[in-house]
């Protein structure tokens, strides 16, 4: 059942298409997330939903009740900002009672709703401190727990954990998703942020140029992306030219990269042209490496090339083959060796081997 | 970097500057006040030979004659009148003008904040002459008034030379003060604070009270002070646009120094006033450091 309904809506800034007639549908209970890149709108389209843009035209939805035209505090639902918003001049308590004295609660429940969701972000002993007392981390709790203090229909975060250190992110992930969980508050997290958007999503919209280019479970959008940007925005992507040079109602034969010809499944192969340029994007994990041609060629491509350079990552290493004609490939070897790693050395000739069905065909229609 | 005995080096001559001029000056006041008047306006000699023996002149009489006179307590209590009426309505005046400039886009703000300096090009006394024209008994203004007044068959008034006149005068004057210290504090608010305020459930108004008002409470402080301290050691305005039922206690001690020529009452009068405005002072930098948190309250 859809909690919030998206419907055609578009917003222009001094002439600039900023989101682009989007339509979505979110689930109740879900971990929504908007992906993109500064500037494709994702910030924009959350404000719309919190009412504090309105939007040029379309209609959004909320459990049915169309608030495209309510004023932010009408809407049940609250937003985490990237800064925290945290009223300075206020206690953590204070702060967090804040909704609940708008929504003229009785003090005795307030006291104890605020002290119910103290315990729940384990702050009950920084109450009277104010936010400047307390260390980022710590800001980003009490945001949270003033954003949920009324049990709003759902949270919209906007960049939330992106003021904090790579370590305490880590640490926040997995508190916002045992959070939402817990809470089965639906959320709605904008991030530029793709790791963050895999670990934590349920679904994941990604947007680019203020339209959706691809919008799925984030397995699926990290291992079938769906056009050239979605492959090269989320993680690292070998992204190939192939042509087409034969299709059956479900599979498709390219030739890659000038040469390395095979035939991969395709649901879509049907709308092709004998002769269509398009991307054959692989992800670098999906290629293995061997000084020796020791492959089993009948599931596999296997491609001689050339080592590049290498950089070391610690639990893997990611290797830069030459397939000539200027075509670069990337190569992910995970470190997995008990003892020291060794590496291929520049310049090496090594054959590289990957099943063609771990990649895919991205129509250029589609970039 | 500069080492500290350079930081002293340099701030030797606005020290100079202040001990020459603020310091020793304010001791003489104090000294004066405990001297005898003399008899033709002065200070009495300090010391007087009567029947061979030598006497000083010292005396509290001036402040006994201070502390007991309802005139100079009159004085007092509507020069604190007339200073608190002026900061509030410099206030009222004066918040929404610094919002609007805060708040507006960067192109227009500067234009704005230009008009709010501009009055200072031209003279102090000049302005209030401007003023003296424009509440004068010929004015449109005074004609307009007597109009409407008229018409409720009330007799004329007069706007020059009265009460009103002065009180328009100093929130002229000051409103100034006001908008820059509170303009410098409310252009310094994080707008995401009125966003966070308004998505959890705060009306406009409800945002503004709960969360603007007092993160610009330390702006109405400041403000407040540069108004009301000058506001109540004016004495040209009253001298020019009031009447003998306006005077503020800066037109006595002026009196007292060049008319009356009695330098000790002047100088007492000076000494109560200069305490009164430290005491507000006071109370004022208590009030601002109660405020916790609000130091922090800018980025």
């Amino acid at each position: 059942m859809a909690i919030l309904e998206i419907k055609n809506v578009t917003k222009q800034f001094g002439g600039n298409l900023v989101v682009d007639n989007i339509s979505i549908d979110i689930k109740k209970g879900e971990f929504f997330t908007l992906l993109g890149p500064s500037g494709c709108g994702k910030t924009t389209l959350l404000r719309m939903i919190a009412g504090l843009v309105s939007p040029d035209s379309g209609q959004i939805l909320l459990d049915g009740v169309d608030i495209t035209n309510l004023p932010p505090e009408k809407r049940p639902l609250h937003t985490i900002f990237q800064s925290y918003a945290l009223f300075p001049h206020m206690t953590v308590a204070d702060n967090i009672a804040f909704p609940l004295k708008m929504a003229k609660w009785d003090k005795s429940r307030i006291d104890a709703q605020v002290n119910e969701l103290l315990e729940d972000v384990q702050l009950s002993q920084f109450k009277d401190r104010y936010p400047h007392e307390i260390s980022g981390g710590q800001k980003q709790r009490v945001a949270i727990a003033r954003s949920l203090v009324d049990r709003p229909k759902l949270l919209l975060l906007d960049e939330p954990l992106s003021a904090l250190d790579a370590r305490l992110r880590e640490h926040m992930h997995m508190e916002l998703v045992k959070l939402q969980e817990e809470t089965g508050v639906t959320f709605v997290y904008v991030t530029h942020d793709q790791h963050e958007a895999l670990a934590l999503s349920s679904r994941i919209a990604v947007l680019n140029h203020g339209t959706i280019e691809q919008l799925d479970k984030p397995d699926i959008i990290y291992s079938k992306p769906k056009t050239h940007f979605v492959a090269d925005f989320l993680g690292k992507c070998n992204l190939l030219k192939a042509e087409v040079l034969a299709t059956t109602t479900d599979t498709v034969t390219l030739r890659v990269a000038s040469g390395i010809e095979f035939s991969i499944k395709d649901p879509a192969s049907s709308s092709y042209q004998i002769g269509q340029i398009g991307w054959y994007s692989l992800r670098p994990e999906k290629l293995k490496l061997s000084a020796e041609n020791t492959f089993d060629a009948t599931n596999l491509s296997v491609i001689k090339s050339k080592v590049n350079g290498y950089y070391y990552y610690g639990n893997d290493t990611l290797y830069e083959l030459d397939l000539g004609n200027n075509t670069k490939l990337q190569v992910m070897a995970p470190n997995h060796t008990s003892d020291g790693v060794k590496f291929f050395v520049d310049n090496s000739e090594i054959y590289v081997a990957f099943d063609p069905e771990a990649g895919n065909f991205l129509d250029t229609s589609s970039c | 970097m500069l080492r500290l005995n350079e930081k002293r080096a340099l701030s030797f001559i606005p020290s100079l500057y202040l001990v020459c001029l603020f310091l020793i000056p304010t001791l003489i006041m104090i000294f004066i006040a405990f001297r005898e008047p003399g008899d033709y306006g002065g200070v009495a000699p300090l010391i007087s030979h009567v029947d061979n023996s030598a006497q000083i002149n010292l005396t509290l009489d001036s402040f006994k004659f201070a502390f007991t006179s309802s005139f100079i307590g009159q004085l007092f209590l509507r020069s604190m009148a007339f200073s608190i009426i002026t900061t509030v309505f410099c206030l009222v005046l004066g918040y929404p003008l610094a919002m609007m400039i805060a708040k507006s886009g960067k192109k227009y703000r500067d234009i704005l904040l230009l008009m709010v300096i501009i009055p200072f090009w031209s003279s102090f006394l000049v302005r209030v002459y401007a003023w003296m024209i424009i509440l004068g008994p010929n004015s449109g203004v005074n004609y307009l008034i007597n109009k409407i007044v008229g018409t409720f068959g009330y007799p004329s008034v007069n706007l020059l030379y009265s009460s009103f006149a002065v009180v328009i005068c100093l929130i002229y004057i000051n409103l100034p003060f006001m908008i820059l210290p509170l303009y410098a504090n409310l252009q310094k608010h994080d707008d995401t604070l009125i966003e966070a305020s308004r998505d959890l459930g705060a009306t406009r108004l409800q945002s503004f009270l709960k969360v603007t008002l007092p993160l610009s409470l330390p702006g109405v402080l400041a403000g407040s002070a540069l108004v009301f301290i000058p506001s109540i050691g004016m004495f040209v305005v009253p001298e020019l646009v009031g009447n003998n039922c306006s005077l503020m206690i800066g037109n006595l001690i002026k009196q007292q120094f060049l008319q009356n020529e009695n330098w000790p009452i002047g100088s007492v009068t000076s000494i109560i006033m200069t305490l009164v405005v430290l005491g507000i002072s006071l109370i004022v930098g208590i009030f601002a450091s109660r405020l916790k948190g609000l130091k922090y309250a800018n980025k």
